[in-house]
């Protein structure tokens, strides 16, 4: 039998920890980490004690500065999602495949969190959960695109097909972004109710500064949560691997013995 | 003379795992190679390897001139390759069919017909749809369906099994009219027998290697 | 490529004249969906003739997931998926061809709706360009989206409930974008019902060329 194979990994990228087990995290991941929590506490500060309540949103604008950063954020995943499954399906690259997988994972769970957060913005100014509102819709939208590419992701299949398959959705979700947008905005905009969540250009000072805070605090966030799902993917694909040499030679030895 | 499948050290994957773990065999035009080995043994992988369907891991493949590592493509309408399933859509007739798959690969339709006739599918099947007839008229079909595209490999995969008496016999003589005017056939069989009769070298596959090659000619009957 | 796409659309059409599950599946369901929600309505022909555009768009994309089920089942059938590859046609050909069999079956679904409409739920036909332009677009957008998807979930064990989930988000602009097209057409909508109709058009076009692109690694590797 084929002896245990110790999975390959990315230069520098897994270490084991002080038990022996292998783990996902490195210095850089633990800076960003790190960066990331402490950010985070100061974004809290900021946003709940620093900031003032703002003259036309109330106190609910300290939940614009999560809710935009988080779908910013996600945007940005999924665009860097569709380039990677663009890379992988044309240079049939691993990496670029677990990548794609790994950005489009964050940015659904961003999706997922922007809808809720959307959703508790509404409760707070309107008493509804839910409004018809452009931006939440094309968010929930998107989200259950992705979520689509995730149950493709999830289909039993060999590395190739599984590659192609969900680069294919990636691709299609990525290129129906822009068309999802667009034609809720001017659906939204023929009802021309609760124009909600406009990014009102006139916040200025202290709130335009925590916003950006939190766009760069919540971006080191994602960036973190990626790298170490990426390292959690491939862990799992190495895991299935065997070195190919040796099961060439573990396949030969059947042979032996074969008389014609 | 060039040979029609040469392969060297040729590894091929399923997933990850090696079908053929470094194939050596030689075929030249006009042979009739029979390809014998335990079930798992890689005879399935080989023939799609010849066929264009599987990629090439490792080693060398050149199959009627076509290095099969940098162009897996053309090759493929100018084989045959005869599965387990039969390739063919259900709820058409045999002739519809046939005509089809010969629009699909360039070939003239109208040579549906004569394709039938060769392997005595009776008229009255021939617009039947495929899903009434029976496993061995079914095979008939598929044949037909591969010699009007006149392809100058043959690949069979277990080309006697399903079929009665009369089918078995049709297949052979196929393949020794085809071997008489320099077609090549390659075909995997588990019928001792009938695979004696007609093959000219018998070619022995285990773990995803050869592991006996010799002309049936040294055997006298 | 065209020629290819003929050869295809062909066969796939000629498959569905022989098995006639559209005509003996689909419509049926169409005109059920028309009925219960006459039902559900209370049949208050007000209510009915406000909802008409958005149902049957609803209704359109439902049944299209039913249409691309059965025509991703053919392709499924003994060894086909094979033999297509070891054929000299061009992927996008394919592609196309599927498009076009899958447009000519949703076509049919488009008229016995709009028929079983204006019948049951008594609404006035006006704007007729309009509408037609609107299904059109329309019905080529998701018969693009079918004919991608479709292959895609094919070898996939969970496919019946996968397909709805990957088909029915991407395609709800199509479904905003024709039913308020179709709303300005039979004089209910406000603003510019060629907008819509352009979005459509876009829409249609996205899914296309995007098709022919990787319809090619979708049949080789998966």
């Amino acid at each position: 039998m084929t002896q245990p194979v110790t999975p390959a990994a990315p230069e520098g990228s897994v270490a084991p920890d002080r038990s022996g087990a292998l783990s996902t995290s490195s210095r850089g991941t633990r800076v960003l980490g790190a960066l990331s929590l402490v950010g985070l506490v100061v974004l809290v500060l900021f946003s709940f004690a620093f900031s003032k309540p703002d003259a036309e949103l109330g106190e609910s604008i300290r939940i614009m500065y999560v809710h935009v950063s988080t779908v910013t954020a996600a945007y940005c995943l999924m665009l860097a999602s569709a380039g990677f499954s663009i890379f992988a399906m044309w240079k049939r690259s691993q990496f670029a495949d677990l990548a794609a997988h790994s950005t489009a994972e964050v940015a659904t769970l961003l999706l997922g969190l922007t809808v809720v957060v959307g959703a508790i913005w509404g409760r707070m100014t309107w008493g509804v959960f839910w409004t018809w509102d452009a931006r939440l819709t094309s968010t929930a939208i998107l989200f259950l695109m992705y979520v689509g590419y995730l149950a493709v992701r999830s289909l039993p299949a060999g590395f190739r097909a599984r590659s192609v398959r969900s680069g294919v959705v990636n691709l299609l979700a990525a290129a129906m972004i822009p068309v999802v947008r667009e034609s809720v905005n001017w659906w939204a905009s023929l009802h021309q109710n609760e124009t909600a969540l406009t990014l009102d250009p006139s916040i200025s000072g202290l709130q335009y500064f925590t916003l950006m805070l939190s766009m760069v605090v919540f971006a080191v966030l994602a960036v973190w949560m990626v790298v170490h799902r990426f390292r959690v993917a491939w862990l799992e694909d190495q895991l299935s691997e065997v070195g190919l040499d040796a099961a060439i030679e573990a396949r030969r030895k059947e042979a032996v013995g074969v008389v014609s | 003379m060039d040979p029609v499948v040469h392969l060297n050290s040729t590894v091929a994957l399923a997933g990850r795992f090696p079908a053929l773990a470094g194939v050596d065999l030689s075929v030249q035009p006009g042979e009739i190679v029979w390809l014998r080995g335990p079930n798992g043994a890689g005879k399935t992988t080989l023939l799609r390897l010849c066929a264009g369907l599987v990629p090439v891991a490792k080693g060398e493949a050149r199959v009627l001139g076509v290095d099969l590592r940098t162009d897996r493509r053309s090759i493929r309408t100018r084989v045959g390759l005869l599965g387990h399933a039969s390739g063919l859509y259900d709820e058409l007739s045999v002739a519809e069919n046939v005509r089809f798959w010969a629009r699909c690969c360039g070939a003239d339709p109208h040579e549906a017909e004569a394709a039938m006739e060769r392997v005595d599918l009776a008229p009255r099947l021939r617009d039947l749809p495929v899903d009434r007839l029976s496993s061995g008229q079914r095979r008939r079909a598929s044949l037909a369906a591969m010699l009007v595209r006149r392809p100058r490999l043959w690949l069979l995969d277990e080309p006697h099994a399903g079929l009665d008496s009369d089918a078995r016999e049709l297949v052979d003589r196929l393949m020794v009219e085809a071997s008489e005017v320099g077609v090549t056939t390659l075909f995997a069989s588990h019928e001792l027998d009938r695979a004696a009769e007609v093959a000219l070298r018998q070619v022995v596959i285990a773990g995803g290697v050869v592991v006996e090659d010799r002309s049936m000619r040294e055997e006298a009957r | 490529m065209i020629r290819d796409a003929l050869v295809i659309a062909g066969k796939d059409l000629r498959l569905e004249a022989r098995s006639k599950v559209a005509v003996s599946q689909v419509l049926p369901f169409v005109l059920a969906v028309v009925l219960l929600f006459g039902f559900a309505l209370d049949g208050e022909s007000q209510v009915l003739q406000r909802v008409a555009s958005g149902l049957f768009w609803a209704t359109v994309l439902f049944a299209a997931v039913l249409v691309v089920q059965r025509s991703a089942a053919v392709e499924r059938a003994d060894g086909v998926t094979d033999a297509l590859r070891m054929t000299a046609l061009h992927p996008g050909g394919i592609f196309l061809g599927k498009v076009v069999s899958l447009l000519a079956q949703l076509l049919v679904v488009d008229v016995t709706l709009g028929l079983a409409m204006v019948v049951l739920y008594d609404v006035a036909l006006s704007g007729v360009l309009l509408l037609t332009t609107c299904a059109l677009l329309g019905s080529v957008a998701v018969a693009a989206a079918g004919a991608l998807y479709g292959p895609l979930v094919a070898g996939a064990r969970h496919r019946d409930t996968l397909l709805p989930l990957l088909m029915l988000p991407v395609l709800a602009p199509v479904l905003l974008a024709g039913a308020r097209g179709f709303e300005i057409a039979l004089g209910r909508g406000v603003g510019g019902g060629w907008q819509w109709a352009g979005m459509l058009g876009i829409v249609a076009g996205v899914y296309l060329a995007l098709g022919i692109a990787v319809w090619g690694p979708l049949l080789e590797d998966t």
